[in-house]
């Protein structure tokens, strides 16, 4: 890709994650939530890809990480609902005070089981464009 | 009754930690999957001592009530179901490790294979429709990667197939789901079957019924929709083909319909006869038609797979017999089914990992050096053709029985007489592949894989002496739990009220 | 109900690319209306007229929203048809990659 893609891409990843964040951070108030801004923050990296080439980054090493980080989002998720479980009695239980609605720190787990589901998704949608992507090598052997 | 979410918490955690445990010690995976696997057994078998008591327990998700929250419902047949996919998923789990070792990424292997039985285990659980699609395409998504596992040619060839046929099952569903909805404005099992009643017997009634069943048969590979299971089966590793074939069209096809056609649409022979002549109909077209097709097979897991589509129409006759004796039968042929299919799969497994080839002209000799193998094919063929006293034998038996009751003697001489298929298909393997004289060389079957065979085959044998403990405890509450109808909803509601 | 017949006619559209097609990706590409089909019909079935979007912005708005469950279901049908897509895209390229075709009649290993 050119110069000017590539220097507006490194300038544009942090604020497209941030947005992402933001989004998975907001899910309970409003439009959006863990699956969105999930999708936001692969979009982050698989613009990175996409501008600066596969070889700028380590296909084992991002393959590990987003298999790792998948199921720690997975586990957070399943943890929540454990908790539920465990702490109150009930799986899946809204054990959190409730708060006041329209406030960040509002709707118990919810925020939490966004956060797990941004992980997840966003772990999760990077190794399928890496899965994807990573077929290219196998065609020109 | 806490324990009802950990049928589908454990699989599913596990599937998520063994990733990371790959990461750490490859080797601690196969043990921890094996310790799940059984505490999955135990657990189901606590969940069967547990219905014999109460005919239902009513889990609500997040403390929320039945129409508005998600439920899981577990009765006698729920328990049943579970009961028999932990089984199977136990045998296959410790089969795995010596069948597994000569593929790479066996962690992914492993991932898959608990994410199949968490999808299994939440289908037969749940009390929610729209739940139910979900747990539906979790199993059925994780085994289309597991046949397209070895990624060969064929392999990934048989899994698009079957992922195009059992997609267009599942987004029918889908559809059908949605329909529902648009009337009922519902999705609970119970609301829904409810709401039903006001509906009546109308056109749209029969249309979203029809959806259903369509979906349902392409999940089981009922005849004309059975084409995709003879290439998936063979083309997945033996564990997994021993899994699918062995429960897993049961649990997306014949549970979900019997389910849906008793409980929810509250349909029986005596309000619905051209229904269920349609579903014996259909089983025996499965039966004639699949079992002809296995006889001209020359691969020893294609021959299992037809014979799977050909045995699975002995459960759908059961079913739309549709008296005690004949539901009874149907899901006493779940186990028996299960128990011996799993276990041919797992000797045919266990043959291509000393022999490296299913064709059965190349095959030769192999009963005396893997003695083993050989003769748990033997005790799995008996049951399955349906001699006493292995398990098939009684479930058979109570097909039949079921049949001369509601009068259909024709169709209990039918049923006894297409045993002959089984019995010549079964025997062309064993002529060619354990009895016949030659040189195949073969080493002697890893010990793990003898322990998974041994223990199906000690199943078979054990269910079938003690056939009517098994009735009276096992089958008989799951026939009931069906035949129940439409006390189903009144039976979630209360339940869910009184705090089981 | 005209607007719900257009959605089964996309179903259907959807239904005929997936039993005609010989391109292995036209099949993907037919799966995909379909499920926007479902998808369409699901959110239609929520919609009521003159209702507004299940979203709080004032606490006692809740009376006056559309039905929010089938976009919480439309969204979970997202999910898996991700997942599906994604998968059989991964089949299909890796088809491609061993017979280096997408034709479906030349990909015939399998006997029928």
């Amino acid at each position: 890709m050119s110069l000017i893609v590539k220097t507006v891409t490194t300038i544009m990843i942090g604020f497209i994650f941030i947005y992402g964040a933001y989004i998975i951070l907001h899910g309970h108030l409003t439009p959006g939530g863990g699956f969105a801004g999930g999708v936001i923050i692969a979009g982050a990296f698989i613009l990175k890809i996409l501008a600066f080439g596969s070889e700028a980054i380590d296909e084992k090493k991002s393959e590990m990480g987003s298999s790792i980080f998948e199921s720690v989002g997975a586990l957070l998720f399943i943890g929540v609902a454990i908790a539920g479980l465990v702490l109150a009695g009930t799986f899946f239980l809204n054990f959190l005070p409730k708060g006041i609605p329209l406030h960040l720190w509002s709707a118990g787990i919810i925020p939490f089981c966004n956060i797990a589901i941004g992980i997840k998704v966003g772990a999760g949608l990077f190794s399928i464009f890496l899965a994807l992507a990573a077929v290219k090598y196998v065609m020109t052997d | 009754m806490t324990f009802i979410p950990l049928f589908f918490v454990l699989p599913l955690a596990a599937a998520f930690i063994i990733p990371i445990l790959g990461k750490i010690a490859k080797s601690l995976i196969w043990i921890f999957v094996t310790l799940v696997s059984f505490a999955l057994f135990v657990l189901a078998l606590y969940g069967a001592a547990v219905t014999q008591e109460v005919p239902m327990i009513v889990y609500q998700m997040g403390n929320w009530p039945p129409p508005l929250g998600i439920v899981m419902a577990f009765d006698s047949f729920s328990a049943f179901m579970t009961l028999v996919i932990s089984m199977l998923v136990f045998a296959g789990s410790v089969f795995s490790l010596r069948y597994i070792s000569h593929y790479t990424g066996q962690w992914k292997f492993y991932t898959l294979y608990m994410l199949i039985t968490a999808g299994m285990m939440g289908i037969v659980i749940t009390g929610d429709l729209f739940n139910m699609f979900v747990f539906l395409e979790i199993a059925a998504i994780s085994s289309y990667a597991l046949v397209a596992f070895g990624v060969d040619a064929e392999e990934l060839e048989a899994s698009f197939k079957y992922m195009v046929m059992g997609e267009v099952g599942g987004l029918t569903f889908l559809l059908a789901i949605a329909l529902l909805y648009a009337k009922t404005s519902t999705l609970n099992l119970a609301d829904i079957s409810n709401s039903l009643q006001l509906v009546g017997h109308t056109p749209f009634f029969w249309l979203v019924l029809g959806m259903m069943l369509l979906a349902f048969s392409i999940k089981s590979a009922f005849v004309p929709f059975h084409s995709w299971l003879p290439d998936a089966h063979p083309a997945a590793p033996a564990p997994i083909s021993s899994l699918l074939s062995g429960i897993f069209i049961k649990v997306l096809g014949m549970y979900t319909a019997a389910r849906i056609i008793f409980n929810v649409f509250g349909l029986s022979r005596a309000n619905a006869p051209a229904l269920f002549n349609v579903l014996v109909g259909i089983g025996l077209l499965s039966i004639a038609f699949a079992g002809v097709t296995a006889l001209s097979q020359k691969d020893y897991k294609r021959l299992l797979g037809y014979s799977s589509v050909s045995q699975v129409g002995y459960i759908m006759l059961g079913f739309g017999i549709g008296n005690y004796y004949g539901v009874a039968g149907a899901i006493f042929y779940i186990l028996a089914h299960a128990l011996a299919k799993g276990l041919l799969f797992l000797t045919s497994g266990s043959v291509v990992n000393a022999t490296g080839t299913r064709d059965l002209t190349k095959l030769a000799g192999l009963g005396e050096k893997m003695s083993t193998t050989a003769w748990s094919f033997r005790f799995g063929s008996m049951s399955l053709i349906g001699l006493p006293p292995f398990v098939g034998f009684f479930a058979k038996w109570l097909i039949c029985l079921g049949a001369l009751k509601a009068g259909f003697g024709w169709l209990a001489v039918v049923a006894i007489a297409l045993s002959v298929l089984t019995l010549s298909y079964l025997l062309k393997i064993e002529n060619s592949v354990f009895m016949k004289k030659g040189k195949t060389q073969a080493a002697k079957a890893p010990f793990t894989m003898r322990i998974a065979m041994v223990f199906l085959v000690v199943l078979i044998i054990v269910l079938g002496i003690g056939f009517q403990s098994v009735i009276e405890f096992i089958v008989g509450p799951a026939a009931n739990a069906l035949l129940r109808g439409l006390e189903y909803a009144n039976l979630v509601f209360g339940s869910a009220a009184v705090g089981f | 109900m005209i607007i719900f017949l257009s959605c089964i006619i996309l179903f259907l559209i959807g239904l005929y690319a997936i039993v005609t097609k010989r391109n292995l990706l036209k099949i993907v590409i037919g799966f995909a209306l379909v499920e926007y089909a479902i998808n369409l019909l699901f959110a239609l079935i929520g919609f009521r007229s003159g209702m507004l979007a299940p979203i709080i912005t004032q606490v006692d708005a809740p009376h006056r929203f559309v039905d929010p469950i089938p976009q919480a279901l439309v969204l979970t049908a997202i999910v898996i048809a991700l997942g599906t897509t994604a998968l059989m895209l991964t089949v299909v390229l890796r088809i491609y990659n061993r017979y280096k075709t997408f034709d479906i009649a030349e990909i015939r290993k399998l006997k029928g």
